[in-house]
């Protein structure tokens, strides 16, 4: 149970939830959107999360979209994990997202949700940084289209009273080989130590990571090691590994040096599952 | 405190009712309904024990807020009424404390209606998504398994 009150609206359009995000302020309330709610819920039983008012997101159509259009697919913020798998239009992003939390919390928790979540793992973001995504965010300028990669540093960059409405893909980057693998301490389901997702793109490997850092991220100069095909894949790995620029975590689920060695032996299998294949793993 | 009036159509039946907003679903349920089918657990999304459907969908309802589930349609184990899952999970043994039974059921009937040939994998990956403390797992899979063998049968008379 939460133990404090807050306001709850749900509006029917973008303008109509930025318009209440306004109100909320002005009335001296720290409003935050809602998706799927269930960060804000658990953390909020803690008091870890605490606010005066939500805004639920579900009801503006553009956030439950998902669509192809103009040589792009459409996925909206509010979707559903489980919409989203069982759509199967984004097949990286359906295998990513179906080793996020359980089946039935996946009926809840959201795209959008995952994406700009409190958690460090986030991992529906691997997807989008490994391919010509965008956000569209809504803002008091109205709707911003802006590169995935260059929105997302840590954390999906939004103002104050801004909020993920869409995000879109290129069509032709859904169907490229791909791999991914999550790796946890134990057992089927949880927190990973490390989940990999690994995507060929005009026989370059690209390569995100969720759970090594406090943060997931894709880092150009490790691809470029992992790519430098003129090298042995242990020496090609060595040097994209020296590339990692931030402290690995170093938690409950696994030392620092425990996950340097989880990803070393993942990155042995993206090299080998790409070699001299065109085709989807 | 704000409180909202709501109405919730539970079990077949339609109840309107003041809550306070951060009210979860399984509070409403048990606190302001009676129906204390649904059980707290981790009240963390997951164990399980609160497992109900809403619109079809299993949820767990210690993370859905209950102004959310207004106007949908929800359905506790109390409105099960003699379930084929409920027959094979008194055949198959498959409780022990029998905590977490209202919630493995209300997940396994709605696997056993949205999937009615699931294979091996998915009926364990629809599991992963409840806790038995009593690791009554094999026995919970064996109910599923029998009343999906038991409805292909019927539907290939």
């Amino acid at each position: 149970m939460i133990s404090y009150d807050f306001e709850y609206a749900k509006p029917a359009t973008i303008d109509e939830a930025l318009d209440q995000f306004q109100t909320f302020e002005k009335q001296g309330k720290n409003p935050i959107y809602f998706s799927g709610g269930t960060e804000i819920i658990t953390l909020g039983r803690k008091n870890r999360i605490v606010t005066n008012a939500v805004i639920d997101i579900k009801a503006i159509p553009e956030c439950t979209v998902i669509q192809k259009q103009e040589g792009k697919l459409v996925l909206g913020a509010a979707l559903s994990l489980t919409e989203v798998i069982e759509q199967n239009v984004f097949p990286l992003l359906s295998e990513i997202a179906m080793e996020i939390a359980d089946n039935t919390a996946r009926n809840k928790i959201t795209l959008g949700g995952n994406i700009c979540s409190n958690i460090v793992y986030k991992e529906a973001v691997l997807p989008f940084l490994l391919t010509e995504s965008e956000a569209m965010i809504a803002t008091k300028k109205g709707l911003e289209r802006r590169p995935f990669t260059k929105r997302f540093n840590q954390q999906l960059q939004l103002g104050q009273g801004e909020f993920l409405v869409q995000v879109t893909t290129k069509e032709s980057d859904l169907t490229l080989p791909f791999l991914t693998m999550k790796k946890r301490k134990q057992w089927d389901v949880g927190y990973p130590l490390l989940t990999t997702a690994a995507l060929q793109k005009e026989s370059r490997v690209k390569v995100a990571f969720s759970g090594l850092c406090a943060f997931p991220f894709r880092n150009e100069q490790l691809e470029h090691r992992l790519n430098a095909c003129q090298l042995s894949n242990d020496e090609r790995i060595e040097q994209a590994i020296r590339e990692v620029d931030t402290p690995l975590l170093d938690d409950v689920h696994g030392s620092a040096e425990y996950r340097k060695f989880v990803l070393k032996n993942s990155l042995m299998d993206v090299l080998n599952a790409f070699e001299g294949a065109d085709r989807r793993w | 405190m704000v409180k909202n009036e709501v109405t919730l159509h539970v079990n077949g039946e339609t109840r309107s009712l003041y809550i306070r907003n951060a009210e979860t679903l399984l509070y409403t349920l048990r606190e302001k309904l009676g129906l204390t089918g649904a059980k707290p657990g981790c009240l963390n999304g997951d164990c399980g024990a609160c497992t109900v459907e809403v619109n079809g969908a299993a949820i767990k309802s210690c993370i859905m807020l209950t102004i959310e589930a207004a106007n949908q349609q929800i359905t506790t184990v109390e409105g099960l009424q003699d379930a084929p899952i409920q027959t094979q999970f008194v055949e198959k043994f498959a409780f022990q404390c029998g905590y977490c039974t209202p919630g493995f059921i209300m997940n396994c009937n709605t696997l056993i209606e949205k999937y009615p040939e699931a294979n091996e994998t998915v009926i364990k990956k629809w599991l992963e998504s409840n806790i038995c403390r009593c690791t009554g797992y094999k026995e919970i899979e064996d109910a599923v398994k029998a009343v999906l063998t038991s409805n292909q049968a019927d539907s290939s008379v």
